[in-house]
């Protein structure tokens, strides 16, 4: 993974991966430090890619990871976050209370990968209907096809 | 308040504030001591309902003795919404009192679509996601990806200045769209007509540029797609000779006009600290005062050299969102009158053989030419592993592209931050207290995009 590259240039890629118990303590004392405004948070569910490496001092890796994009505005700063999230407990303590722009993509990560977050106030689909079955962006969730009347038919 | 006690622990931010102040119980607590509750003014202004719940209301018997509010729908079908935004509002008489924006009508999981496509396919994707800022999003996800390439500091001059003309004409175009939007939405309707004709006249030099009046996928991993054309020079000259006098009639039929600050002026307030609570970026921030442009403050490409005005408001109330980007509109053209002074010659792409196809004309004399040219459109190429964020400063707000690469030729994962997706929690807060009439006004100052939100 390219960490440890944090590129010269424009858009410098700070990352901190942080384990799943000390996550909301982290995002609290990282707002007193400054990083008071959540740009983004969403997931990536790596389940064809087990065993992948993270750098030394990083939790074993999971299944989801979480990535929460946080920035400084004082200091014109970017942190990212990255928290490991088990397939068998896939729950989160929500950041509502800190950042309340999380709601929506709190929501979207729920509705896309199941991912649980603990103690948001309204966690249901936000762009599937709400009687949706299963979570698109999830890896073993089939991507739809539409047939095809001549394509890979049997000559 | 009066109950609260001090934390043992606390940062040296929070032990130097309460150094520097004796205020007893009205010091200032550190950020992280704060809840929603505190942050927002009303927490309470997002509806938080199901549709199954909202629909068993219906059922209620009518009780003429409570003080009765109503839920009603406004859209997907409604003309403000700007496409199929659904917003439930329960009002009482004509007061809204808390709202809940109902998204996904759009919704064709182009992220999960992103995870089929190549990187070289990815641009045609992208660029349908947010449909008015076409070339901001192809931007980030080239960014994106050359970031991971690691041939970010390899673009070639041309390339870069080439993109920022194309990111700057797109600016003055998505902002022309929402002067017209927003005339529409609030009866003045000869700005609607006027605001798509400017813009017209912006897509056609695209359309000169690129092929495509939206939708280019020009801005490419590696550079551009093409050269500018010959004449380019004239086209750009063409629109901004014929913009400023342009604007000046919308200061004149809107800006002054007293109807039109009625309309705004005091509509949809939402606080600084409210703001950067619900992570809005682009006008939406600005209107509060809050000076945050990434084209200044984390600037990329050639913005740190470029000289324009990072314009603010001080009400965050919906004039100021429209005052914003009337002026963005000037600024950019301060930018790409720059630009045309110091575009330079040469390259429009990275000559690295591994993201880029060879010349047409090769394709006809070498077979290998022809070979390395089928591999590049049908494999694509492939990318290092690794994951990166690239934020540009869209005309909405801050687009960002995350990429995940597992070394093969597509992404492992793309998620686009699109900034009309954050930026539309606002509209509850923006609401509460308000009438019917300006909800309107709010969604049109909002400036959403639901290709964006949607995805």
């Amino acid at each position: 993974m390219s960490d440890a590259a944090a590129l010269r240039s424009d858009h410098p890629q700070e990352v901190r991966h942080v384990a799943r118990d000390e996550y909301l303590a982290t995002v609290k004392t990282l707002a007193d430090e400054g990083y008071a405004m959540c740009i983004d948070l969403t997931a990536v569910d790596y389940l064809e890619l087990p065993g992948r490496q993270l750098p030394d001092g990083a939790e074993p890796a999971q299944r989801f990871e979480v990535v929460v994009n946080l920035l400084d505005l004082g200091n014109r700063r970017r942190l990212r976050l990255r928290v490991q999230v088990p397939d068998d407990d896939a729950t989160l303590p929500t950041l509502f209370d800190v950042h309340p722009g999380t709601e929506a993509m709190e929501r979207e990560v729920f509705d896309m990968f199941g991912i649980e977050f603990s103690d948001h106030p309204d966690l249901t689909r936000i762009l599937m209907p709400e009687d949706w079955v299963g979570h698109p962006l999830r890896k073993d969730y089939e991507i739809g096809r539409i047939p095809v009347q001549f394509k890979g038919a049997n000559a | 308040m009066s109950e609260t006690t001090l934390p043992d622990t606390g940062t040296d931010f929070y032990q130097r504030s309460v150094a520097g102040t004796d205020e007893g119980e009205q010091q200032l607590r550190p950020r992280s001591e704060l809840s929603a509750k505190e942050l927002m003014r009303e927490v309470g202004s997002v509806l938080r309902m199901s549709e199954a719940d909202a629909a068993k209301l219906g059922d209620l018997p009518d009780d003429p003795d409570e003080d009765q509010t109503m839920i009603i729908n406004m859209g997907p079908q409604h003309p403000s919404t700007h496409g199929v935004l659904r917003l439930m509002l329960e009002l009482q008489g004509e007061t809204v009192l808390r709202c809940k924006p109902i998204i996904g009508y759009l919704h064709t999981g182009m992220e999960k679509t992103g995870e089929q496509l190549t990187y070289a396919q990815g641009g045609t994707n992208v660029t349908r996601m947010d449909y008015l800022s076409p070339i901001a999003n192809e931007l980030a996800f080239a960014m994106a990806t050359e970031k991971l390439l690691g041939i970010d500091g390899d673009i070639p001059e041309r390339a870069v200045w080439i993109r920022m003309l194309m990111a700057e004409m797109s600016r003055m175009a998505s902002h022309l769209l929402f002067m017209a939007t927003n005339g529409m939405d609030l009866g003045a309707v000869s700005m609607m007509i006027y605001g798509w004709r400017e813009r017209e006249e912006v897509l056609r030099f695209f359309q000169e540029v690129t092929g495509l009046r939206m939708n280019h996928n020009y801005i490419r991993p590696g550079g551009v797609a093409a050269d500018l054309p010959a004449g380019w020079r004239d086209g750009v000259l063409e629109i901004l000779d014929m913009l400023p006098d342009r604007l000046d009639e919308y200061d004149t039929l809107m800006t002054g006009q007293p109807i039109w600050r009625e309309r705004l002026q005091g509509v949809g307030v939402i606080t600084p600290q409210e703001a950067v609570a619900l992570g809005a970026t682009g006008p939406i921030l600005r209107s509060t005062g809050v000076e945050w442009d990434l084209r200044r403050d984390q600037p990329y490409m050639h913005y740190d050299e470029m000289e324009f005005d990072v314009i603010v408001g001080s009400y965050g109330d919906a004039f100021d969102r429209y005052a914003i980007r009337l002026a963005e509109i000037r600024e950019s053209m301060r930018i790409v009158r720059q630009i045309l002074d110091r575009m330079p010659a040469g390259d429009y792409r990275i000559q690295d053989k591994k993201v880029t196809p060879p010349p047409r004309a090769r394709i006809d004399e070498s077979m290998e030419a022809l070979i390395h040219h089928f591999k590049i459109f049908t494999e694509g190429f492939k990318v290092p592993e690794g994951e990166a964020y690239v934020g540009i400063e869209g005309p909405r707000g801050e687009i960002g592209c995350y990429i995940v690469s597992d070394g093969s030729a597509t992404p492992y994962r793309m998620h686009m931050r699109e900034p009309s997706f954050v930026n539309i929690q606002c509209l509850p807060h923006m609401m509460r207290g308000g009438l019917v009439a300006d909800a309107v006004a709010v969604i049109s100052s909002v400036d959403p995009v639901l290709g964006g939100v949607d995805r």
